[in-house]
């Protein structure tokens, strides 16, 4: 029995994959001039943008000059020359720090994020505060594929955002879109501050919408309400937003009201317009890929319990990845589904 | 920066290094293929390429083999090849998911370093690790099961392509973060080092990985130590799609440990790697780590997202199959020693590929793994934790 349904599971995997993303209408940059693509080729136009509009920005990393394994960075070096565009030899813990130091402007990079993290926590992030300002990583943004794609096994379908989120001085970015994707890459490489910038990969191709062909920045730490509400807030941020998404579209069959939260930037997040939606519905919930026991939805979770004690009509809930490694024949069990998120959401409005 | 590079580095033009195989030995009486008495005489065949070396003497390029093993490198790099060819098949047909890196083209290597150990000493490597779990000992169906996560497989299908182990024949896997194997083979070394068991600990990386800072401090403390380790560096002249000149300042690997003597190999060549193999073993026995390079070379692309042709012209890829095929030196080494017919090697090929496509249909008869399992093993103990309900949705954990 216990195979025959892991079969069926492994099929509902498959059409999990495809999965639509619903295009969520932007105020700030909709202009509808522009042109429909894909996740990738929006990150690739940011970088084209980022590098034509600052002659100190260059990208390197890993393959980067042929345009990268998920061709994000495809024509950058044939435009913008191989000293701006270059690849680096396979050293994740050495490709940055003294470079960065002399040139100190922006730069668009590419890493195995977990290999870089020494480098990250220890360096980028504490070298402004520990020179008094002499110094800083401010120029530095490391691009990340994240997430999980259907099939990607225990390392290349890791969530590690929450590790980063543990780091005062770096800030962490997940974009939920094409249009997102831009916008907040561009903001993330000309912002003072060192950014990891983590991009979900099931959405590389698959997250098709307008994106304006100009230059334009989304704000970072702002979160932004992608779908409003009365009953219950959620909460969430990447390619998990979709999966969130279509749970709100069955609940509201059934007469739930949600408000659906993509925080956008991680760290430092915007308690504001969490507080706000929690304060109007009273009820919370988070929902991501990674573990649910130290992942980020705990910090929101207790942040919000703080702010909203007397308001909230339910306990928060979580709906993640489970504390597991990501598992390779397991990840329809594993992932925070539809179903998960629904059934949460009515427990949760039921209390 | 050295990123504005020569167009075309020297070290390419010596991929197509001629066969020229070197078969200078006085030919013998036709043998028949299977009722041989004496299939285990000696033969000495002298090696195509010489061997370079640094700060140690070079192994002799005359290898000592018998009929035997000739015909069983046959058999056995035949069946790698087909093995991998068909996990391609299963994997465009969805049945294998995950990551998957083929070794075909580098066969010899595995079978080369089988030949010169035991099955006491250790294996590591990364996850380009098929064939080399087949050397040890491992059985195709153990690793089509694996590739399709079944439980029949050798991690119980828990691990999939890169996470091949076999404990009993001292095969450590299975890694896939670059390089991280190399410091987990030296402190296998160590272990033998305290054991005194006279074994040594063959540590597989590749050239991109040879870039990784990691190695050179594993490196430091095995020679500081003097342990039994052997770093194997197969360099098949592409990290991803990366050619080693890009990526390194001196692509000679085996002269990268500096203090650490070293030996270039031809890795395409089965008796090569016996060689220096056998050679490697007694030094760091003796003398503590050394490193061998093997030039060989992936036919396959990267993974399997990897078409492999962007980074490399088709004319390299098929230019090293002509001039340097590892089966086909062997194939033709068999010929001209007449140890058996062009017809009985086409028959070994039929028969293997039989045996893959058995090993095939029985794994996709094993079962998915239990769905209790997602939560074995994560710690010893196993936490008590349960998933149930419809999708199971609802996790229950019991602490110990
Ligand atoms: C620390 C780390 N960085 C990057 C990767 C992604 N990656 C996987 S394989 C690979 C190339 C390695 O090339 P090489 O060492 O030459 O081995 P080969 O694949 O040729 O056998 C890269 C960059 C990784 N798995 N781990
Ligand atoms: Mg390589």
């Amino acid at each position: 029995m216990a195979a025959s349904s892991m079969r069926r599971f492994g099929r509902l995997g498959c059409w999990v994959s495809r999965r639509e993303f619903s295009t969520c209408d932007d105020k700030v940059v909709v202009q509808k001039s522009g042109k429909s693509m894909n996740l990738y080729s929006a990150i690739n136009q940011a970088l084209h943008i980022a590098l034509e509009s600052d002659p100190r920005a260059y990208v390197f990393g890993e393959d980067v000059g042929f345009g990268g394994v998920f061709r994000c960075t495809t024509g950058l070096a044939d435009r913008f020359g191989k000293s701006r565009v270059f690849n680096t030899p396979l050293c994740e813990q050495v490709h940055l720090m003294g470079f960065i130091l002399t040139w100190p402007h922006k730069q668009g990079i590419v890493g195995f994020g977990i290999g870089l993290a020494a480098m990250i926590v220890n360096e980028a992030a504490k070298f402004r505060y520990r020179s008094g300002n002499q110094f800083n990583c401010g120029g530095l943004t490391i691009r990340a594929p994240y997430g999980a794609v259907g099939h990607g096994g225990h390392y290349h379908s890791q969530s590690p955002e929450a590790f980063f989120c543990h780091v005062p001085g770096i800030k962490v970015i997940i974009p939920r879109s094409p249009q997102q994707a831009k916008g907040l890459l561009l903001s993330s490489i000309r912002d003072p501050n060192p950014v990891v910038f983590f991009e979900p990969k099931w959405l590389y191709r698959l997250a098709v919408e307008e994106v304006p062909e100009h230059d334009y920045m989304l704000p970072l730490s702002e979160a932004e309400v992608i779908r409003e509400g009365s009953d219950i807030t959620l909460v969430g941020w990447g390619a998990q937003l979709s999966i969130m998404e279509q749970a709100c579209l069955e609940a509201e069959k059934e007469g739930i009201s949600c408000e659906l939260i993509d925080l956008k930037t991680l760290l430092p997040w915007d308690k504001e317009t969490v507080e706000a939606s929690v304060r109007k519905t009273g009820r919370l919930l988070i929902s991501h890929e990674a573990p649910v026991t130290g992942g980020f939805g705990a910090e929101i979770s207790a942040s919000i319990v703080e702010r909203c004690f007397l308001r909230l009509e339910a306990p928060v809930a979580r709906v993640c990845g489970l504390d597991t490694p990501f598992p390779l024949v397991f990840e329809p069990f594993y992932m925070p589904t539809k179903n998960k998120i629904l059934d949460a959401i009515k427990s949760t409005v039921n209390y | 920066m050295a990123l504005a590079h020569a167009a075309s580095s020297s070290s390419r033009s010596n991929l197509l290094r001629p066969f020229s195989a070197a078969i200078s030995c006085a030919p013998s009486l036709r043998r028949p293929f299977s009722s041989s008495s004496d299939d285990t005489r000696t033969l000495t065949i002298e090696t195509s390429v010489p061997f370079t070396s640094h700060q140690c003497e070079t192994p002799s390029r005359s290898v000592e083999t018998s009929p035997k093993e000739l015909l069983s490198f046959f058999r056995d790099m035949a069946t790698m090849r087909r093995m991998e060819i068909a996990a391609d098949s299963l994997y465009k047909a969805k049945l294998i998911r995950g990551f998957c890196h083929l070794y075909d083209g580098q066969e010899a290597v595995a079978v080369g370093m089988e030949a010169a150990i035991t099955k006491k000493d250790s294996i590591i490597t990364a996850y380009r690790d098929h064939c080399t779990f087949l050397g040890r000992g491992g059985t195709l169906l153990q690793v089509f099961s694996e590739l399709m996560g079944r439980q029949a497989g050798c991690s119980k299908g828990k691990g999939g392509s890169m996470h091949f182990y076999k404990k009993d024949s001292g095969f450590y896997g299975g890694h896939g973060i670059v390089g991280a194997q190399v410091p987990l083979g030296c402190g296998l070394a160590f272990a033998q080092k305290y054991s005194k068991d006279g074994t040594v600990s063959f540590a597989l990386y590749g050239d991109g990985a040879a870039n990784q800072g990691q190695l050179f401090e594993a490196l430091n403390i095995a020679a500081l130590w003097d342990l039994p380790a052997i770093l194997v560096c197969e360099n098949n002249h592409y990290g991803m799609g990366t050619a080693e000149w890009r990526a390194a300042k001196s692509p000679s690997y085996y002269k990268r440990g500096d203090y650490v003597p070293g030996l270039k190999v031809d890795g395409m060549d089965a008796l090569a790697v016996k060689q220096a193999c056998k050679f490697a073993k007694e030094h760091a026995l003796k003398n503590g780590p050394i490193i061998l390079e093997m030039d060989t070379y992936r036919y396959h692309g990267h993974s399997m997202s990897d078409p492999g042709s962007t980074y490399r012209t088709r004319d390299e890829i098929s230019g090293v199959r002509q001039e340097r095929d590892p089966i086909e030196r062997i194939r033709k080494l068999i010929l001209t020693h007449d140890l058996a017919t062009e017809k009985e090697l086409k028959d070994t090929e039929k028969e293997v590929r039989k045996l893959v496509d058995e090993a095939i249909a029985q794994a996709k008869e094993s079962p998915m793994p239990d769905p209790s399992e997602l939560f074995t093993n994560v710690y010893s103990k196993g936490l008590g934790v349960e998933a149930f309900g419809a999708d199971r949705k609802e996790v229950r954990a019991v602490l110990p």
